[in-house]
């Protein structure tokens, strides 16, 4: 068996026949989705011949690449190389990151699932809001559909599991919560996530100049607008910025 | 040049060898579920690989040519023909203006592809063709549609002579980085196990059945979400494997035993509903060397094309062409 077993992080493993996938702990935390994102961004730098793509999930890089230009032993090299250089888990979020804030309608009929989730964090609703509504989160990853970020984390207290039975649609824009983390969803689709909140924010823009709106460190804050106010927004959202606003972040 | 829809099967899309540098958008590559056909009806037009063609699950459809056009036929085998005469599978044909090519169902297999000369011309995004049914990318081809096709030039009738890989069999599999969360028990069950290929198939991936009991992973309910390749072999729940094909998700917290050769991928994807399969667990030196064969054979194919001389078995009414032409009757 090739793929590696040991407990010790960063860990290289082999994905399929022609990938690997650097991990920094096998677990959710933001030392070392900070690591994944910062060491991805350092092979994209790197730019060696052979490697085909690259993302960062959670907690670790995936690198894909053509075992005919660049042989396993050789970029099992280099990537060990690399991950020698500095202690991945100190290194800064990547540069040109951008803070958005979302207008974003909390509880009632649009987002039926608020009250749940603050009672399953012992909140009451108006405080839970409070607090999901202060909280800059992170685009740790964007996966599963297009365009589609996770962010996190939320506080401790909203480490609330996902629901055993699927909520059977909630719609595009959908602020949902789970394991102290939010997904912001791209598209209509099934969840196990409560449906806390429901933006304009389009994630994924296939007619528009810029397919996709968010990249992995972008932060996201969702203010709390009115229902009616998210449906002046949406009368008026052509280009899908929902009403957000879109800063970069000094540093 | 372009190529009229008059009908359609309903899971017809137009694909290339999919777009590639999105995964960090959550978005998966897309493309041809049989790839080796696209370089099949390259070298039969004597193209390129890149080229788009229209990709047909199960059922073809209808189609009439507005201008003289080079196509050819390639991937899961399909009755098909020219004006009511029977053209041969794996092969290039050169149809005239308003001629019909009729493509009905697949006689073994599941994906078959139609190439035009020049390759489909259909708008690209993001640099691929390809449809992308559940990212919301392009749409099933309807009746009523025009393929566009880029200027090609005229074709000779050519084919090519292939061996099956439209009945599943025993398809080669490599560990990856979720194959220990399986205990060694459960690996040799799932690779003595044969399965056969469900009815839940489409471009995302295609359950396979079993007898007996699932295929567990330890601690499978709580793990972390990571990348997802096509040709993942995921567990579902219940413990229930699917092979995963070019429209899957990017991420996923299911997960995944092993991940079939990109070699054997096409024999996967072609596997037809009710068709038997197994895994072969097979080292990465092993897997080098396989697929270092498979693109020579690739790079042989163009090799292997032949004059399309037409059987006499094929012409479907000899009795109205004219094999004697000029001969005198013998009561005259």
């Amino acid at each position: 068996m090739t793929a590696n077993t040991a407990d010790t992080f960063p860990r290289i493993s082999t994905v399929g026949y022609d990938g690997l996938l650097v991990s920094f702990a096998d677990a959710m935390a933001e030392p070392s989705n900070r690591a994944a994102l910062a060491f991805r961004n350092a092979v994209d730098t790197a730019a060696w011949d052979g490697v085909i793509e690259t993302s960062a999930s959670l907690a670790s890089a995936y690198l894909r690449f053509d075992p005919d230009k660049l042989p396993r032993a050789e970029i099992q090299d280099k990537v060990q190389h690399l991950l020698a250089q500095q202690n991945w888990l100190e290194a800064p979020l990547p540069t040109g990151r951008r803070l958005w804030r979302v207008p974003t309608v909390y509880g009632g009929e649009l987002a039926p699932q608020l009250n749940e989730a603050a009672a399953a964090a012992g909140l009451d609703p108006v405080e839970a809001i409070r607090r999901l509504s202060d909280t800059k989160v992170r685009v740790l990853t964007i996966g599963f559909a297009p365009g589609q970020p996770y962010l996190g984390p939320l506080g401790p207290e909203f480490n609330i599991p996902r629901l055993k039975e699927l909520t059977p649609m909630v719609p595009e824009g959908a602020l949902v919560l789970a394991i102290s983390q939010f997904v912001l969803f791209s598209g209509p689709t099934p969840t196990g996530w409560r449906h806390v909140g429901q933006t304009a924010f389009r994630c994924f823009r296939p007619d528009g100049p810029q397919s996709f709106a968010l990249k992995p460190g972008d932060e996201m804050q969702f203010l709390p607008i009115s229902r009616d106010e998210l449906e002046a927004i949406r009368a008026n959202n052509s280009d899908g910025t929902g009403g957000a606003t879109c800063e970069e972040i000094a540093g | 040049m372009s190529l009229i829809v008059h009908r359609i099967g309903p899971a017809c899309t137009i694909q290339d060898q999919g777009r590639v540098g999105y995964l960090d958008q959550g978005l998966s590559r897309s493309g041809a579920a049989d790839l080796q056909a696209l370089h099949e009806g390259a070298v039969l037009l004597g193209q390129s690989p890149q080229l788009a063609a229209l990709e047909m699950a199960g059922m073809g459809g209808e189609f009439e040519a507005t201008q003289p056009l080079g196509i050819a036929l390639t991937g899961a085998p399909m009755q098909a023909s020219i004006d009511g005469a029977p053209v041969v599978w794996n092969a290039s044909h050169q149809m005239e203006a308003g001629q019909r090519l009729v493509i009905g169902a697949v006689t073994r297999g599941t994906y078959g592809y139609l190439h035009v000369s020049g390759g489909v011309a259909s708008k690209s995004f993001l640099g691929s063709r390809s449809a992308h049914l559940t990212a919301k990318i392009g749409k099933t081809v309807q009746a009523g549609d025009t393929l566009p096709a880029n200027s090609g030039p005229p074709v000779r009738g050519m084919r090519l002579t292939l061996g099956n890989r439209f009945s599943g069999g025993v398809l080669r599999v490599i560990a990856s980085f979720q194959t220990p969360l399986f205990d060694q028990e459960t690996l040799d069950r799932f690779a003595q196990t044969e399965f056969r290929r469900g009815s839940r198939a489409n471009r995302m991936g295609m359950q396979l059945d079993s007898e007996g009991e699932g295929f567990a992973a330890q601690g499978q309910l709580n793990i972390l979400s990571e990348v997802i390749t096509p040709g993942d072999i995921q567990m579902t729940g219940t413990g229930n494997p699917f092979i995963l094909l070019p429209e899957c998700q990017t991420t996923g917290g299911y997960p995944r035993i092993a991940t079939v050769l990109p070699c054997d991928l096409p024999r996967a994807a072609q596997t037809p509903a009710g068709g038997k399969i197994r895994f072969e667990f097979v080292s990465l030196d092993e897997a080098t060397t396989l697929q270092t064969a498979y693109s020579a054979e690739l790079a042989r194919l163009p090799g292997r094309v032949e004059p399309l001389v037409r059987d006499p078995h094929d012409i479907p009414d000899l009795l109205s062409y004219q094999l004697i032409g000029g001969m005198i009757s013998a009561t005259d």
